[in-house]
Formats: structure tokens, sequence, C-alpha cells
């Protein structure tokens, strides 16, 4: 005779405004095989738990039944209570009577009534749960960061740090990221080079970390602790340990005509280049798209100017595989295509430019050499003006429905650096809301407007177009209500950022959940911000939503804490519900195979007695340590041989029996 | 069909007594002549029984489960006659790894429709004692004399709309028509339900599956219902008794069939011919057909061995939710 408990947590007023607890816990007492049944303020708090511990106890309780919040908020917490206790932890069930019930419903007496429901069919599933117990699985002590941007390698040198291995995959030909690409960096205006590169070095030069640049996540197999990873080195036709980085290749490669896509496609670059000086690993890399040789056969300077003999025509892609216990995505972003914003001319005029490109424009080491000029006649603008929002907060559809987070404040930085640098330009900014979330943010931005007398229109640009060689913008000044037209020399877009095209495949690969906007999900909003919901996996930077470089750094070493609090364990714990399959039952259809997506499910031919038939039948097997207990195969299995430990098919039509009943 | 039939009779015969084969599974005569059952011959002798006529509608597909296994001593193959609908569900079992192909000798068999005797009587013919075909006419034999009618008159549901007459799947061919298309418009009724309203389609239901007599004749002819213990037999699955207790249960057992069949089911048809209430059972599976072709583009269960069907199968071209959800469960 089983004997179940159930409580019920008013979580403050969160769920007893909306629920009449006091009926829940009458209705349980009804229940069968409830022997005790309980309110409490919070249930979760030191006191909540030791009446669960004290009535299971008092009681002899052989289950217990929550009724409180979502599970993934505090199920472990009460297992671990009822643990405590003596009783084995998978003998609790929860009744998410908060998210599930309170916040949905206004109506007391329907959010009781519901409450009811989801308590009962708690119950039912408890009386058809069984002890379970947690194996154990190895954890391999490196980890694995996809991204070389300013994220990834604050991650990889925190976990270094710790004294973990550590290996960085770029798909680039350097590290450095986005972040190598600015000009200044606000809001302090230190060079973003200055500070970036050192860390670029200590990337290369701690002996924990390691670099594949130029290289691919191919696949992913495993699960935390043991994730298998095939990584693709593309072939960059430069032996990389012999390459000098001396750059004669460059000078002397005849094709000149590939667009430089480190300064944004402003200027160009030879066949052969090294992306820039900096660049690390300082070690040239052929664009097989550009390079004569490699198209026609003919050439074959830079091997010929090779005083180190590293140039290799013939290098093929090379797999390297390796076994990881943590992954951390740090995949970054692009900015949006401009050309999609049709009415700002950008595809039809040079002077239109989005602001990443004004950042190489601004650079010192940038195709002007840092000196402003227009990229249509290379002469000195006189006026400037900023559109802000461009894609961002957009409700057209063509855009991003969220605010890009950075744009406020790296135009408020362009204005700036503008009129410090060229007093005589005028400098106009169009704006919905100017955000200035962040230390010392709203004070730089009232320094561009107050000190640096940049004009912010509050309204937004209708049309740019071209007339008699300069720019015309048309816009609107919502504060004086009235329509504007500017002439200008050069618009500058800021365009909504977007996660980087290959952060949707990775994720796919990682079984990572991403959003509407392909940013990567975290395990909860508040609470679990860098790790994501599949074990093993974390987040750095703008994967998983908008930051500015301070934020990214911050985010980039919380997930290195939780890489570190990883790799530190010997062991990891395995979760005990699983899927298992009754051989009796299997017709080896391999349909669970197909449906699986941790590879957990394997078929072998074996003697099977069949109520005293001998026969050779091939069935399925479940690698426990694989299976996550998704529950893809029960639901696809024709004959019902498999189950999960757990969340059997029985507990769920138990349920909803109790729920229909 | 008659030409082929001889052929088929006479090679048959051939590789048993060449020891190509040890046993062939293929039609003789029940009680009634147009009662054309499955049924494995052992010796050449028992051959004298084989038949190949107009109501060999039985698809033997499902009968090579058990005897593509050949028990340990003994040695051979075992022939099978396929008509071409019938080669997909013998694909869709390869598929599900249910078959032993190496011991199946496949004769793939030329079929030009199969007729249904009920529809023969409908015609008014009565005192039916035979019937031979030739060049698609049937001659029924009664005791009131012969009577002629055409077999695309008198088809079985099935064969109504033919998925075309080439094999998918065979070792050796005997046929006349490999190259002869589908017929008909198999979604016809589909859409005529999904024209209703939930109201309507309810009721339509109700109506046809009250008539179920639950004698599991459906389930027992599909080769997609081929588990080795069915969940509707297994007392601890909690869906048998939930079919048995519900006051309507008849609409739970062929609405969990025919989720259980759904993505696997080659629309062979046996359910609606075997059913002896004349239920159109066969509308649950197109319907499943049909969405599956619009949700995942054109799909055939067994077209080819081995094939991921689009239920156990991912794609980014797939369907998202919200297009299912927006159909309001049409």
């Amino acid at each position: 005779m089983q004997r179940i408990g159930v409580f019920v947590c008013w979580c403050g007023s969160n769920i007893a405004a909306t629920v009449d607890v006091d009926r829940v816990v009458a209705e349980a007492k009804v229940q069968p095989n409830v022997v005790f049944a309980q309110d409490y303020q919070y249930m979760c708090s030191e006191a909540g738990q030791g009446i669960i511990r004290n009535a299971i106890a008092e009681h002899k309780l052989t289950g217990v039944v929550v009724c409180s919040c979502s599970p993934r908020m505090h199920e472990n917490t009460f297992r671990k209570a009822a643990e405590r206790a003596g009783l084995n932890p998978y003998m609790v069930e929860i009744a998410n009577i908060r998210e599930h019930c309170s916040w949905i419903h206004k109506d007391k007496e329907e959010g009781t009534e519901k409450a009811c429901v989801l308590m009962r069919a708690a119950v039912a599933k408890v009386l058809l749960n069984s002890p379970l117990k947690a194996g154990e699985s190895k954890v391999t002590k490196r980890a694995l960061v996809i991204g070389g941007g300013i994220a990834g390698i604050q991650t990889a040198l925190d976990i270094a740090d710790a004294g973990f291995e550590v290996d960085i995959v770029e798909k680039r030909a350097t590290i450095g990221g986005r972040m190598a690409q600015l000009d200044k960096t606000f809001p302090t205006l230190d060079c973003s080079a200055c500070i970036l590169t050192p860390k670029m070095v200590e990337a290369a030069a701690n002996e924990k970390v390691k670099l594949y640049t130029y290289s691919e996540v191919e696949s992913v197999g495993g699960f935390v602790g043991n994730f298998h990873v095939k990584i693709r080195k593309k072939a960059r036709y430069v032996k990389d340990d012999i390459c000098t980085g001396c750059g004669a290749c460059m000078a002397k490669c005849p094709s000149k005509k590939g667009l430089n896509e480190f300064n944004m496609n402003l200027n160009n670059r030879p066949a052969i280049y090294i992306p820039f000086a900096q660049a690390i690993p300082n070690v040239a890399v052929i664009d097989p798209e550009q390079c004569v040789k490699l198209k026609t056969g003919k050439c074959g300077l830079c091997e010929k100017v090779c005083t180190a003999g590293a140039i290799d025509y013939t290098q093929k892609d090379e797999i390297i595989e390796e076994e990881y216990g943590a992954i951390v995505m740090a995949t970054g972003f692009q900015p949006i295509d401009a050309s999609k914003f049709d009415e700002y001319s950008y595809s039809t005029c040079p002077d239109v430019v989005t602001s990443l490109e004004l950042e190489r424009l601004m650079n010192a080491a940038g195709p002007t050499g840092g000196v402003l000029l227009k990229p249509s006649d290379k002469t000195h603008p006189k006026s400037i003006t900023f559109i802000q929002c461009v894609g961002s907060r957009d409700v057209s559809g063509r855009g991003k429905c969220y605010c890009s987070k950075i744009c406020c404040m790296y135009t408020a930085k362009h204005a700036m650096l503008i009129r410090d640098k060229y007093p005589d330009v005028e400098v106009h900014v169009f704006y919905i809301d100017v955000r200035t979330p962040g230390k010392n943010f709203d004070e730089f931005y009232r320094r561009a407007v107050e000190q640096y007398d940049v004009d912010y229109i509050k309204g937004q640009v209708g049309k740019v177009y071209e007339e008699d060689g300069h720019l015309v913008v048309q816009g609107v000044d919502l504060i004086a209500n009235e329509q504007i037209i500017l002439n200008t020399d050069m618009v500058v877009l800021a365009t909504a950022i977007e996660p980087d095209p290959t952060a949707r495949k990775v994720a796919s690969m990682l079984t990572a959940s991403i959003d509407t906007n392909d940013f990567i999900t975290e395990a909860h909003p508040k609470l679990r911000p860098v790790e994501s919901p599949t074990a093993g996996i974390f987040l750095s930077g703008v994967c998983q939503g908008p930051k500015d470089i301070p934020e990214t750094v911050s985010q980039a070493g919380a997930a290195a804490a939780k890489v570190i609090g990883l790799l530190a364990k010997d062991k990891l714990l395995t979760n005990p519900c699983v899927s298992h399959s009754n051989e009796l039952l299997c017709n080896g259809c391999s349909c669970c195979e197909k449906v699986c997506p941790y590879g957990a499910i394997s078929y072998e031919d074996k003697l099977i007695n069949d109520h005293g038939v001998r026969e050779t039948r091939r069935v399925c097997v479940v690698n426990e340590a694989l299976c996550q207990g998704c529950g893809a195969c029960t639901v696809v299995c024709p004959s019902g041989a498999m189950d999960l430990k757990g969340f059997s098919n029985k507990q769920i039509m138990a349920e909803v029996d109790a729920i229909c009943r | 069909m008659q030409r082929v039939s001889a052929k088929v009779l006479s090679r048959v015969r051939e590789l048993m007594a060449d020891g190509t084969v040890t046993k062939v599974v293929g039609w003789k005569k029940g009680e009634f002549f147009y009662d054309c059952t499955p049924f494995v011959f052992e010796t050449v002798e028992s051959l004298d029984e084989l038949v190949y006529d107009s109501f060999c509608a039985a698809n033997l597909s499902k009968y090579m489960i058990k005897n593509s296994v050949i028990p340990e001593g003994q040695t051979g193959k075992v022939l099978v006659l396929l008509k071409p609908c019938d080669t997909y569900s013998f694909n869709q079992l390869l598929t599900e790894h249910r078959i032993v192909r190496e011991n199946v000798y496949i004769l793939g068999v030329g079929c030009e429709g199969m007729a249904d005797i009920e529809r023969v009587k409908a015609q008014g013919i009565k005192g039916i004692t035979g019937a031979s075909e030739k060049d698609g006419i049937l001659t029924v034999e009664t005791v009131y004399g012969n009577k002629e009618v055409a077999v695309k008159d008198v088809l079985v549901n099935k064969c109504e709309t033919c998925k075309g007459k080439a094999h998918v799947i065979y070792d050796e061919l005997i046929s006349e028509n490999e190259d002869e298309g589908a017929a008909g418009d198999r979604f016809e009724g589909v859409r005529a339900l999904e024209a209703m309203t939930s109201e309507e389609r309810f009721a339509f239901w109700k109506a046809e599956l009250s008539k179920c007599i639950r004698c599991n004749a459906c389930r027992n002819a599909c080769p997609a219902c081929s588990c080795r213990k069915c969940v509707f037999d297994n007392n601890a699955s909690g869906i048998a008794s939930k079919a048995n207790t519900d006051s309507f249960e008849e609409k739970m057992f062929h609405i969990i069939r025919a989720f259980h069949v759904a993505g696997r089911c080659t629309d062979c048809g046996e359910c609606t011919r075997v059913c002896p209430q004349g239920i159109p059972l066969h509308l649950f599976n197109r319907k499943y057909i049909k969405d599956i072709n619009e949700f995942y583009g054109d799909y055939s269960a067994g077209e080819t061995a081995g094939q991921r069907g689009p239920l156990i199968n991912f794609t980014k071209d797939d369907v998202e939710p919200q297009i299912v959800s927006d159909r309001e469960g049409n």
C-alpha cells in the first residue's frame, strides 16, 4: 500500500492569489493513497522543506507530490529534500500550479479547479513511479570554444587559467572576430586593437590553448562530459607551421581583385593574404577563388618568393577528431544586409555606408589610413548624417524586432570622434530613442550632444537619395513636428546585428535550441543565462543576444566559470530517466533509431526466449549514457516496446485519466 | 490476365521443380471459387491447387515475415507472388527489417485489376457458381446461364485507384502492362471528408465505425500491422483496455491503428477489402498520406527499400507547426 504526501505551495501570493490552496489540500486528502496533505507559504524554503522531510518520516510516505512552480525551477530542490529524509529522489512528482495555472488564470475559481486537476494527475503518476538510481559517466577534461572573437578568446583564456586544456575553432583565418575590425571602443575611447591584440597573443602563447583557425566544426556526437567532435581544418595552401608571416608573397601576388573582408570589402587584397597585420596566427592563406595557380595551374609566384618554402598548392582539408567535456558557443554576429532597406540607397550610393564600414574608414589600418574620406570621390565630407535603428526594432518585417543594443552607443562614439578630429564637419543623428543603460554610457552620450555639439534629431528617415553630387536626407523631426530635408555628404546606417549565419548550423549539431531570431536559447533567461538547455553546452557573447564588449567579456567569464565547474568534476551523475526497450515486444523496425537525436539507439541480433520460443531476433539496445530521456523513441515505437523510466507510457496514461476523471 | 496467369503457373512449377525455390507463397481456392486465400505450397504436387485469377486480391507480403525465416537445417528460397501494389508493402517491410530478403524469390506478376464478388452481385447477377476472365471481360457462370461483365466495372475498392502496374521490387517478372500508370484520384474521398464540418465528419465516422464488430480482420490483413505483439493484445500496454472501456470503443481502436501505420502505410487497401462490414477504413490512411504529401512533399511508402519516411525524419524544409495548427484540425 502506497502512502502519498501532497504539499501545496503558496509561492507567496504568486499561487495563493489565484488558487484556493485550502481547497487543493482538501481535495488532495481524498485522493486514493494520499495520507497527508498540507500547504505552506514557501515550500522551497528551509522551513517548507522541513515540512516535507518531517512528513516523510512521520507518515512513512512512499511518494511525494509538490504542487508548486515549474519542475525546471525546484524539482531538484524537492528531490534533494526527499533524499535527505531517506526517500528515493525519483519518488517525487511536481504539479506545476504556478506557470501552468496561477500565472495564466485570473479567475480564482477556474484557477483552483485547474490546480486540483494538476494535483490529481501528479498523484496518479507518482503512484506508478519506481525508485531510480543515477549512473555515472566520466568527464573529459578539455573544453572546445566555437568562435575566436573576444567572447571565445576570453572564455578560452579563463578556462586555461584554471588549468584545463581548451581548443578554439575559428572559421576565419585569424582569431579576433568583429572586435578586431573596430577602431575605438565606447565609453572610454581606447583603441580596440590595443586592448584586443594582447589577448589574441596571449591565446596563441598559452600552452593550454590550442587554436584551430580557418577551421569549422564538422560534427558533434556524445553528451555532456564526453563530446566527440570532428573539426574540418580547411586547406590554407600554406603550411602554417613553416610560414613566417613575412608578407613577401602578398607583395608579389598578381591577383589583387579579391575583396578585403576585414575592411568590409572597401578595398582589395591579393589572392594570398594575411587578413590584417596583427592576425593570429600570422600566417598567410590562399583564396582558392582568386588564386591563378589553383584556378589555371599557371603562376606559382608566391611559391618562388617564399624563402621558407611554406606554400603547398596540394594541401587538402583535414579532419581532426577530438574529445571534449564541455563546448562553448561563441559564434558572434554579423551586421544585417543593409540593401534590404532600399529607401536609404545603400546599394546605389557609395557614400551611404554602414557603421562597421565607417569603423574601417576611420581606422588607421583601414583602406584610407584613418583619414575620413567619402568613398565616392575620396574628398573630405563636410556633413555626415547618421540613421539609427536600420533594421532594429523593426515592424515592417524586413529587419529584426529586437533592439541591437550597441548602435546608440557606437553612433555617439562615431559622432564624437568625427567632431573631435574634424570640427568643420557637421553631424546629424536621426534616432527613435537613445538608449544608454550602462556604466558611464549616458554621460558618454551627453558629451556627444553637449561638448561636441552633435545634432540629435528625434525622428526617422524616410528616404535618402543623390542629387547634384550630394546626398539628400528626407526625414522628420518629431519634437519640432516638421519635415526635414537635409543636404549631406555621407550617410551612416546603424544596421541591426544578427547572429552569425553559422550559429544555426552549429546549434543543430549541438542540439542547442535557438529562438526565432536564431539567437541561442539560455537554460533560464535569468538564472542560467550562460548555459544552453542541452547539458554541457555553454553560451558566450552575442550568439545568445545583442551585447557590447564589456557585457560580452563578463558573460565570457561566466561561461568559463560554468565550464570550469563542470571540468573540475571527476564523474557526472547521469539522468536515470532514460528509455529502455522490451525485447519481447521489439519488432526490430529501426524507427526509434531514426528519430533518436542523440544516436543512443543501436540494434543487435540477440537470442530471445519468447515464452519458450527461442529465436535470434534483431532487437533495439539503448546506450543509457547517451540517452537524454527526450522520449521521441517511445512515441514512434509501433508496438510500445520502448518506454521511458520516470515517464512511462502507463504513467502518462494514468495522468491523462486523472485529468479526464 | 489469362495469358499472364498461365505463364505464372507454369513458371512457378518450373522453379519449384528445378530446386530454385523450396516453398511457394501463393493463393488457392477457398470454400467458394472467389475466395482466393493465401497458401504456402511445399511440394510440386500441391501446386495443382495454385491459382492466379481475377480474385487473387490478397496481398501476400505480410506472409513473408514468417516465411522468409528459414528454419535451421533447411535450405532453399521461398517464392512469393507479388502484384505491383503488393511490392510496395514488401519494400516497406524490408525497410523495417522484417523480411530476410536473401531467402525470398519474388515473382512479380502482372495485374489488370481484381474483381470484387460483391460488386458482381450488385450488378444483379445471382446464383453464381464460377467465373473466368479474358481480355478484361469476366464471364460469370450462374445457375441461370453465363453472364458477362467488364472487370473494370466490378473492381475491388483498392483497384479503382490503382497506383500503377509497375513492380518496385522483383527477381523475375511476368507482366504485360508494366508501363501502365496510376488510375483514378485516390484522394477524392478524403477531400469530400475535408469539406465536411467537424460535426458532419464526426457523424460520418460514428455511423461508419459503429458497424465495426472488432473482428480484427483489418489489423490481421494489414502489412503495416505486423508487430510481434499488437498493443491491443497486450494488456500491459494500457491501450487494450482503453479501447474496450470507451463507450465508443471502435473509434479508439481504428484511430489508434491509423496512427500506428501513419507514414508506413503503402495504401495497399487490404483493410477496406477484408472488412466484412464494408467500413471505408482506407480513408483514414489516405488522409494521413495526403497530409504527409502536403506537409513534407510527395512520399510513397515502400517505393524503395531503405527509404526514410517523413515522420521519422527531420529536414529544414519540414512544415512549421503553425501551418498545421492554422488548418484547425483539417
